[in-house]
């Protein structure tokens, strides 16, 4: 085990350099200059030749890469070119609404599909299998923010019981309130994980509950839940925590869409204006971070898939 | 089942109570008392005038937090505001400016002549990203005899020369980090800017003018009209500063709750030629090319009943607009006459760079399908902001474009033969440089009429609608600015029942 974490680590730092190199090269291949961000429609070529020096586009590829690199080993994530203002102060604040977004989102997701994974397992030979299967295949089916849209034209203009957007002024001051804000896009963001996460956890059901150890501990007297609880939730559990690890990305990935959809001063908002403004250090910024997020979750859903099954840190590992 | 639906409703119920009595967001209390929420799509890229906080900080601050010596009112006029007085000289190169008594900055240093000149010097510095920054050329010294007196030299007369300054936000010079934070002289002070989401104003007690009608003002800050609408719906916010999605106002007209307001509007949208390059090099064509289009009904298609028609650059708050639509009118017989006297009876093709951000692939389209009837071909070029700028702006590389331009007064780039478009008439220029060295209003009137009437008459460019401004208002608040001229929104004024 402490060999394969050794590897595992060096494995997940080798990536982290690959996505630097990649976020910089890709945002290169944008046309236009950053530097035009700062010019009005009445500047003078000293202006536009003075915004270029200013925001470093004058200067050889290598060189920005050079320059932005070292930067990123000190944990700097450099200034705004269209603000002035220093990066990461403001990708920390807007992770208080991102991280908890996420977080709740995947719980509920999570608790959703598992109760619905169970059930559309327990009963694939009645209506209600059906149904709860049928409902996932939609869910995987919809995209997300219309989901949002869907829930605000019901929950916030026809109902009025939730906010249909924003976030309080005072962040996490109030937690009901901050967490009213947020109830909408979680309930959005759990409902379409909950659709994908729902088959497999159907699918790892179906697999214990037609093994042989379960008719095992069946015969010796266990009812079908105690027999589930014992011993197919842990066996059941590794492919799932496998898929699960992604899915935690991939609600990341969602949260940054959902934001927009409902005005949360979030990464994803701030990533979408960084965009269109060609912001250069707040979109490297913002990728780097949340490349950050998605390789620690896949390192922390391998070590605890090993944890879950010996079987698995035997035969990576080798040492028997 | 009976209990798993009992439990299903008192699981709904409860999440009713928890989430209802938060719901909605705006405070209750009205009058002195009352906090106003506004909608608007321009967040400030930082708080600074002068080092590239963009349109969000003067629609946020100027008027409400930051004050100039002179204010441009609802209505197009230039009034005093910091400056008690002006004193011109004859040859009108010298003004000599004397300062109100009593007012102090926010931090509670007096204001004082040594301030004008640093914030007039921050708009002028090199560093400077005000897009004011050029038409302070004319400055050749500026000097603070004693603390209520500032006196400008010029190097030659310029009677927008107190318009100009209007725009210029008169700062502590003791103030650092203006980025963050501000040290203006307004009614209210910054209470807190939270990115990505809001900024809010609370009315300053030690104002030296009338004090704000309300307590404090909040700012909320949207991506995309849907969401802001809806948030207008819910009553989240009280006022939409600009309404940008036409097809959402239905929902407002009708409906007793919310006033609509069409205002006056600085911003339109052109199709400017490359006036250098053949075949819009010969103004027959761009005649023709004009009258080719039916405005009225691209305007319709675009902003429904809303927006203008103009004839040229100027809008009609300008004080030298004249309504000279008529000039170049829609007439496609007229335009294939036209074009057959310039020698392109069988039509020509030209590439059309369009910007890819609303409203322009729409225009585009039509203006493809309406040039298409008098046989000339238009091919889109689809290009992002930063793009044009490079593409079309800085290498004048094209040969029409769309674009929209919001100042109020900017008639006067037509007599510049370098700025993109290249229209190039000595008269023009003659008019536009002698219009601002004139000794009077009247006399710059003059002469900037002459300067529509001819680039009119040239189709120096095609200017194809004035923009709406459109402000949305709960019809419980009253007093908000509804032009919003040179994107600023005074807030003192407004009152909530």
């Amino acid at each position: 085990m402490p060999s394969y974490l050794i590897r595992r680590f060096a494995f997940l730092v080798l990536s982290l350099v690959v996505a630097l190199v990649v976020i910089f090269v890709l945002l290169r291949l944008l046309p236009g200059d950053p530097a035009n961000a700062l010019l009005s429609v009445n500047a003078t070529p000293e202006q536009i030749a003075a915004a270029r020096a200013q925001v470093g586009s004058d200067r050889p590829l290598a060189e920005q890469f050079a320059t932005w690199a070292g930067q990123m080993l000190r944990f700097d994530l450099g200034e705004s070119y269209i603000s002035g203002l220093p990066v990461l102060p403001e990708v920390t604040a807007r992770l208080q609404v991102t991280l908890p977004l996420t977080l709740l989102a995947f719980a509920l997701g999570l608790a959703i599909a598992l109760l619905a994974g169970v059930g559309a397992a327990v009963g694939s030979d009645r209506w209600y299998g059906t149904l709860l299967s049928g409902f996932a295949q939609l869910g995987i089916a919809i995209p997300v923010f219309w989901v949002g849209i869907i829930l605000v034209w019901i929950f916030a203009l026809s109902l009025g019981v939730l906010p249909a957007g924003g976030f309080p002024r005072d962040d996490w001051e109030n937690p009901g309130e901050a967490l009213t804000s947020l109830a909408l896009p979680i309930i959005t963001i759990a409902i379409v994980m909950s659709a994908s996460l729902t088959r497999y956890v159907r699918a790892a059901t179906l697999d214990v509950v037609g093994s042989g150890y379960l008719r095992t501990a069946r015969a010796g007297g266990a009812s079908m839940a105690q027999a589930l609880w014992r011993h197919g939730l842990r066996n059941g559990s590794v492919p799932v925590i496998a898929i699960l690890g992604i899915e935690l990305s991939t609600t990341l990935l969602g949260a940054v869409v959902i934001e927009s959809v409902f005005t949360l001063p979030g990464l994803g908002n701030m990533l979408l204006d960084a965009i269109a403004q060609h912001d250069y250090p707040n979109i490297q910024g913002i990728l780097v971070v949340s490349t950050l997020f998605v390789l620690l979750v896949g390192f922390a859903a391998d070590i605890a898939q090993r944890l879950v099954d010996p079987r698995l840190r035997q035969t990576v590992s080798g040492n028997r | 089942m009976k209990r798993q639906l009992a439990l299903a409703a008192t699981i709904t119920a409860a999440a009713l109570v928890l989430t209802g009595c938060s719901a909605g967001g705006t405070d209750d209390a009205g009058g002195e008392d009352a906090t106003i929420n506004i909608g608007s799509l321009y967040e400030p890229q930082n708080l600074s005038n002068t080092g590239g906080g963009g349109q969000g900080v003067t629609e946020a601050l100027s008027g409400n937090v930051y004050e100039g010596l002179y204010k441009l009112t609802d209505d197009g006029d230039v009034e005093p505001l910091l400056a008690e007085s002006e004193e011109v000289s004859d040859d009108g190169l010298t003004y000599t400016f004397t300062l109100r008594d009593g007012v102090t900055f926010h931090s509670g240093d007096p204001l004082t002549s040594a301030d004008v000149k640093s914030s007039v010097e921050a708009v002028t510095a090199e560093d400077s990203q005000s897009a004011r920054k050029s038409s302070f050329d004319v400055i050749e010294s500026i000097e603070t005899p004693d603390e209520s007196t500032v006196v400008f030299t010029l190097s030659q007369r310029s009677i927008s020369f107190t318009y100009n300054l209007s725009y210029v936000s008169i700062v502590n010079d003791e103030a650092t980090d203006l980025k963050t934070s501000e040290d203006g002289t307004g009614p209210y002070t910054l209470d807190e800017w939270k990115r990505g989401s809001t900024l809010s104003l609370t009315r300053w007690d030690d104002y030296w003018g009338d004090p704000a009608k309300n307590a404090e003002v909040v700012f909320h800050y949207y991506t995309d009209a849907t969401s802001q609408n809806n948030a207008l719906i819910s009553g989240q916010i009280d006022i939409i500063t600009s309404m940008q999605s036409p097809d959402a106002l239905s929902q407002f007209d009708d409906n007793d709750d919310y006033v609509v307001n069409d205002g006056a509007s600085t911003t339109k949208e052109l199709l400017a030629f490359n006036d250098r390059v053949a075949p819009f090099d010969d103004r027959l064509v761009r005649k023709a090319v004009y009258s080719a289009i039916d405005r009225e009904k691209l305007l319709n298609s675009i902003w429904g009943g809303y927006g203008q028609l103009i004839g040229s650059m100027v809008p009609p708050t300008d004080p030298w607009y004249e309504d000279l639509t008529d000039v170049n009118p829609y007439d496609p017989d007229l335009a294939k006459d036209l074009l057959a006297q310039a020698g392109y009876a069988d039509g020509f093709s030209f590439t059309l760079d369009t910007p890819s951000y609303d409203p322009h692939p729409a225009v585009a389209e039509f203006l493809k399908s309406e040039l298409a009837k008098v046989g000339i071909t238009v091919e889109i070029n689809t290009i992002t902001a930063d793009e044009w700028y490079t593409k079309v702006f800085q290498d004048r590389d094209f040969e029409a474009t769309l674009q929209e331009h919001v100042n109020d007064r900017d008639v006067v780039w037509y007599g510049n033969p370098d700025f993109y478009w290249g229209y190039d008439n000595a008269d023009v220029q003659k008019w536009v440089a002698d219009a601002e060295q004139a000794k009077t209003t009247d006399e710059q009137t003059e002469l900037l009429k002459k300067v529509n009437e001819k680039i009119a008459e040239d189709a120096a460019s095609v200017w194809l609608y004035l923009y709406p401004q459109i402000v949305v208002a709960a019809s419980d608040v009253t007093g908000y600015p509804i032009n919003g001229l040179n994107s600023q929104f005074y807030a003192y004024d407004i009152v909530k029942e």
